[in-house]
């Protein structure tokens, strides 16, 4: 018999899996045939991401702790990246990079970016003058944070097809429809092995002549050990890659299929702020984290027991949708009040790019709707990426009647 | 505009210092200082740091009184609701009243001068000079509808004529009444001494003013006494490079609150940041000068220091004066009431028509064997006044009880200080995360064998998962694995100081014979 969850890991359910919550949420804590165990209502998930006894570090269990990729490969196995370690090491990774991107080392860097962001906005939307169909992802979605996570860790934007496919690779490891979790994860490391090694290139070049990057200040500073400045690199990188265009792409087609909200956002640049976090409720870009936490203890919640070994997977998307937690859940409300959503997770290892993801989403869609004429979707579902953890249209296909010109009023 | 941070929500995300640069910062790992009062141009900004904030924590002027969703809460006895104490406390039960649709007449009675303002930042921003005292005001709230009556003391309470009396003479009717008067600090006892120029005390926006006013000076300061706002004074001096010197009669800071095990710890940081700490000893005098100003301190081990400025950090004298002989069981020890805030009269009978909530409340904590607990925390205040709202204006069957657990936060040396539960509710700690060294752990204390309270220095985030651990009276030592544990857990005595209780101090005669006429009356209410 296949469970709710194996029905949601379809790719026949990709486009709309919503409809399939409800029932997932019947079983708070839902075993699966392979032993994890999947949680998808609001409260159970925020217990467990401020729960000690679940761990983010996968080396708990003894087969992936045995996993050494072959050592004729050229590239070194990197150690886990923060976003798969325990305190105290998560805490004093996080905190070395933070130095440089954050509070309370660099608490303005980010704002800071926001007049090249809206440089490289400008240039994209520019580039699609003349054209009568346009792609969001592939035009504008994809090329914008890209290049902004590439010109802020020191990244050569040229290489970009490089790693490309390794992040993408990495992405899919995540995917539990591709493989045992010890396969995925022997995958991921060779993957990263090979990204990482690419990195110490740029991190030796860095090193010789330091810019104002974030690879720079992580070689130069010498506080972090140079594997794991490539696992933190790499993280940064591939979620740098994968996350936002997916919340710029569900925005525009979200935004789509909801006019009035377009047409305020027209109207109002500022609505922006709450279209955002609505969109991190209602179709958040990461539906549920890859499957890399344990319990370190038999874990009692909602009734079940959790035994100490075990996979847990917090289906994000589905607490979002929660009724229990936001009234009218399935109604996508920008004005909703007390929207403390799940799109960035919860506890230690809340999304650390958050602050850039929110600013360039904002600047992305109040540009886009304010310059693009007439937007009309092509196709309704659009096609969507295969896993189902990151999701997101492959492709969205617009007909626009032209763009306006940069500098053109705000409003209509 | 005006921005509040429900610290005892806020777990350190730093969401709102990307979003605000400019009006929020976070200078080490989790404490969070702000701007209350940010002027037009960052507005923006704010608004972005609210919808940000992952746990919601800002409060903002226009988001004080939620859409009234329910028509008028309907009960026709209640036409009019008086609140003495015009401040946090008195505040939110105001927006709490509205927002579940009681549309009767709501008067606010104050003796400060000026709007309500919120009374944590003045330990610490406003002590550091990163604002001004007046710019502390609690986000507005003049869509409350309210008639205020400022700088004017209610002197009585009639509970029979339902009648609160003020200062200047008037008398002011109420169908229910709600007494928010708080504390005031606790004054040096000898007056004479109290009165030298550089003596000073901690409570109202005033104080800091005037104390801001001195360390800006460069004053050498003397704190007496190591408790909470004590140790934030001293935080403070050593922030400004200003010599400091902390004297605690216990022996260490922060034990009267903490225990003994946390309180070392607490010493320790002290003297890391060179505070110059000295516990066991008490104060012994104040001298001034010819010109009344403060000169000398001498100490009961013999030694004398030279010091500018004196802060009496002594603690807390409540403001029930006014309810004497009013019949209702006030005294020393608060205003008592039951758990759905309703006011005991000296029989320790309830009354339905006057509450009680904040810092003056003194109320039975069903989790805590039903103790009667005074706390002087920003969050009880908050959340008792919700509960004693709502509880004015619904009818017996459906009072809510105010059980949730007591959440205190304070920032000092760098460090955000957390706790959850009653921590002098405890026999035993235990620390179980992170590291003492690394100023980054949680203490859980337990009583009996079950989870009674935890605290966190730098690590907020894991706190709510020790709430529901409370909540669910856990066994103590919690001994399963978790992340962040360097040792397994080894519980020690927590050192927790006996106290003895202010009620201990009611004296009560019982009169009368028949069980219609047995009362009693309360003769002293303890000493002041
Ligand atoms: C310096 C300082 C730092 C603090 N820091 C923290 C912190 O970090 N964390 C934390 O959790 N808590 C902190 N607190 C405690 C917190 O501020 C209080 O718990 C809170 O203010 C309680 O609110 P309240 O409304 O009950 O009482 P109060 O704020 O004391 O208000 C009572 C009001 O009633 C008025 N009043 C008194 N008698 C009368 C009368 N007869 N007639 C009319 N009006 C009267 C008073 O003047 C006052 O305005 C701090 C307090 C201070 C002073
Ligand atoms: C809209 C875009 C984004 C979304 C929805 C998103 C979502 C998330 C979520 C849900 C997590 C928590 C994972 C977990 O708990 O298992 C996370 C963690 C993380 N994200 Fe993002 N993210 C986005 C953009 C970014 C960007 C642009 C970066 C890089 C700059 C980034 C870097 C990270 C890192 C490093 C972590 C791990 C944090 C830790 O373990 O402490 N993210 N993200
Ligand atoms: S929890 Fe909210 S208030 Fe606290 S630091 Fe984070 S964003 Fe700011």
């Amino acid at each position: 018999m296949t469970t709710t969850y194996e029905t949601f890991l379809d790719y026949a359910n990709r486009a709309d899996p919503y409809p399939l919550f409800p029932q997932l949420r019947r079983t708070p804590v839902a075993r699966q045939p392979d032993g994890s165990y999947v949680v998808s209502t609001y409260r159970e998930i925020v217990a467990l991401l401020h729960d000690p006894r679940v761990s983010s570090d996968l080396r708990n269990l003894p087969e992936i702790a045995n996993i050494r990729i072959a050592p004729d490969d050229a590239a070194p196995q990197l150690p886990p990246e923060f976003i798969r370690r325990d305190p105290p090491d998560h805490d004093r990774l996080r905190a070395m990079v933070m130095k440089h991107f954050g509070p309370p080392g660099a608490p303005g860097r980010v704002a800071g970016m926001e007049s090249r962001m809206r440089e490289i906005i400008t240039e994209l939307i520019d580039g699609l003058a003349g054209r009568s169909r346009i792609d969001v992802v592939d035009d504008f979605a994809y090329p914008l944070p890209v290049t902004v996570i590439c010109e802020m860790l020191g990244v050569p934007r040229p290489d970009e097809p490089l790693f490309h496919k390794w992040s993408q690779i990495a992405v899919e490891t995540n995917d539990p429809t591709t493989g045992t979790i010890v396969e995925r994860n022997r995958r991921r490391f060779e993957t990263l092995a090979k990204l990482g090694q690419y990195l110490d290139g740029l991190a030796d070049a860095h090193q010789r002549e330091p810019g104002d990057d974030l690879l720079s200040a992580l070689v130069t500073d010498g506080e972090m050990a140079r594997p794991d400045v490539l696992s933190t690199a790499a993280l940064l990188l591939i979620a740098g890659h994968e996350t936002t265009v997916n919340l710029i792409a569900n925005g525009m087609l979200t935004l789509l299929r909801h006019p009035h909200v377009l047409e305020r956002l027209r109207q109002d640049p500022g609505y922006a702020v709450n279209v955002v976090e609505e969109l991190l409720r209602y179709e958040p870009p990461i539906h549920m984290p890859g499957p890399r936490r344990t319990a370190l203890a038999d874990i009692e919640i909602a009734g079940t027991t959790i035994p100490q070994g075990s996979v847990i997977v917090l289906v994000l998307a589905s607490g979002n949708r929660d009724p229990a937690r936001f009234a009218d859940p399935d109604r996508f409300d920008p004005d909703r009040r007390d929207n403390q959503h799940l799109g960035f997770g919860g506890g230690i290892h809340y999304c650390f790019g958050a602050p850039l993801a929110r600013l360039e989403t904002r600047l992305a869609l109040t540009e886009l709707t304010r310059r693009l004429v007439e937007p009309r979707l092509v196709a309704d579902p659009p096609p969507y990426r295969h896993t189902p953890n990151l999701r997101g249209p492959l492709h969205l296909l617009l007909d626009i009647d032209g763009i306006r010109s940069a500098h053109s009023a705000s409003t209509q | 505009m005006r921005v509040v941070v429900d610290l005892t929500k806020c777990q350190g995300y730093g969401q709102c210092v990307f979003a605000a640069p400019d009006v929020f910062r976070m200078p080490h790992h989790e404490t969070l200082m702000y701007e209350l009062d940010p002027d037009e141009t960052k507005r923006d900004q704010v608004l972005r740091a609210a919808a940000a904030c992952p746990v919601r924590a800002l409060l903002l002027d226009e988001e004080i009184t939620e859409r009234q969703e329910k028509a008028s809460a309907g009960n026709p006895d209640i036409g009019r609701i008086v609140i003495v104490g015009a401040s946090l406390a008195g505040l939110r039960a105001a927006a709490t009243l509205r927002r579940e649709g009681y549309a009767g007449a709501l008067t606010l009675i104050g003796d400060e001068p000026g709007e309500p303002y919120d009374r944590p930042p003045l330990s610490k921003q406003v002590l550091s000079g990163q604002i001004a005292a007046a710019d502390t005001m609690l986000p507005r709230r003049d869509e409350l509808d309210a008639e205020w009556i400022r700088g004017v003391a209610a002197v009585g309470l009639d509970l029979a004529a339902r009648q609160v009396r003020l200062a200047d003479g008037r008398a002011v009717g109420y169908d229910r009444l709600l007494i928010a008067t708080g504390v005031r600090a606790r004054p040096w006892p000898d007056p004479q001494e109290a009165a030298l120029d550089g003596v000073s005390v901690l409570r109202s926006r005033q104080d800091a003013a005037e104390l801001r006013r001195r360390l800006a000076s460069g004053p050498r300061v003397l704190v007496i006494g190591g408790g909470f706002t004590g140790s934030e004074i001293a935080s403070v001096c050593r922030e400004l490079d200003l010599p400091v010197t902390v004297a605690e009669r216990g022996p260490a800071p922060l034990v009267g609150a903490l225990g003994g095990v946390v309180g070392r710890i607490a010493a320790d940081m002290q003297r890391e940041n060179g505070v110059d700490l000295r516990c066991g000893v008490t104060v012994t005098a104040l001298e001034g000068d010819r010109d009344g100003r403060l000169r000398r301190a001498r100490l009961s081990d013999g030694s004398v220091l030279d010091v500018d400025l004196a802060v009496a950090a002594l603690g807390a004298v409540r403001n029930v004066e006014w309810l004497d002989g009013s019949g209702l069981a006030a005294g020393a020890w608060g205003v008592g009431c039951d758990a759905g805030c309703r006011a005991f009269d000296v029989n320790g009978i309830v009354c339905d028509d006057v509450f009680v909530a904040g810092d003056v409340a003194r109320f039975p904590h069903p989790v805590y064997g039903y103790q009667f607990l005074t706390l002087e925390h920003w969050g009880n205040a908050v959340s008792q006044a919700h509960v004693a709202a709502h509880n004015m204006i619904s009818p017996s069957g459906r009072l809510r009880p105010h059980l949730s657990l007591p959440v205190f936060w304070s920032a000092q040396f760098g460090v955000n200080i957390k706790s959850v539960g009653v921590p002098t509710f405890a026999d035993e700690v235990a620390i179980v995360q992170g590291s003492v060294e690394e100023r980054r752990f949680v203490a859980v204390y337990g009583h009996r064998g079950r989870i009674t309270a935890a605290v966190t220095f730098d690590e907020a985030m894991w706190l709510d998962f020790y709430r529901d651990l409370i909540e669910r009276a856990a066994p103590f030592p919690p001994d399963f694995a978790m992340v962040g544990r360097s040792a397994p857990p080894r519980a020690v005595p927590a050192e927790i100081p006996a106290r003895i209780p202010a009620i201990h101090d009611a004296t009560v005669v019982v009169t009368g014979h028949n069980p219609d006429e047995r009362r009693a009356t309360l003769v002293s209410a303890g000493a002041k």
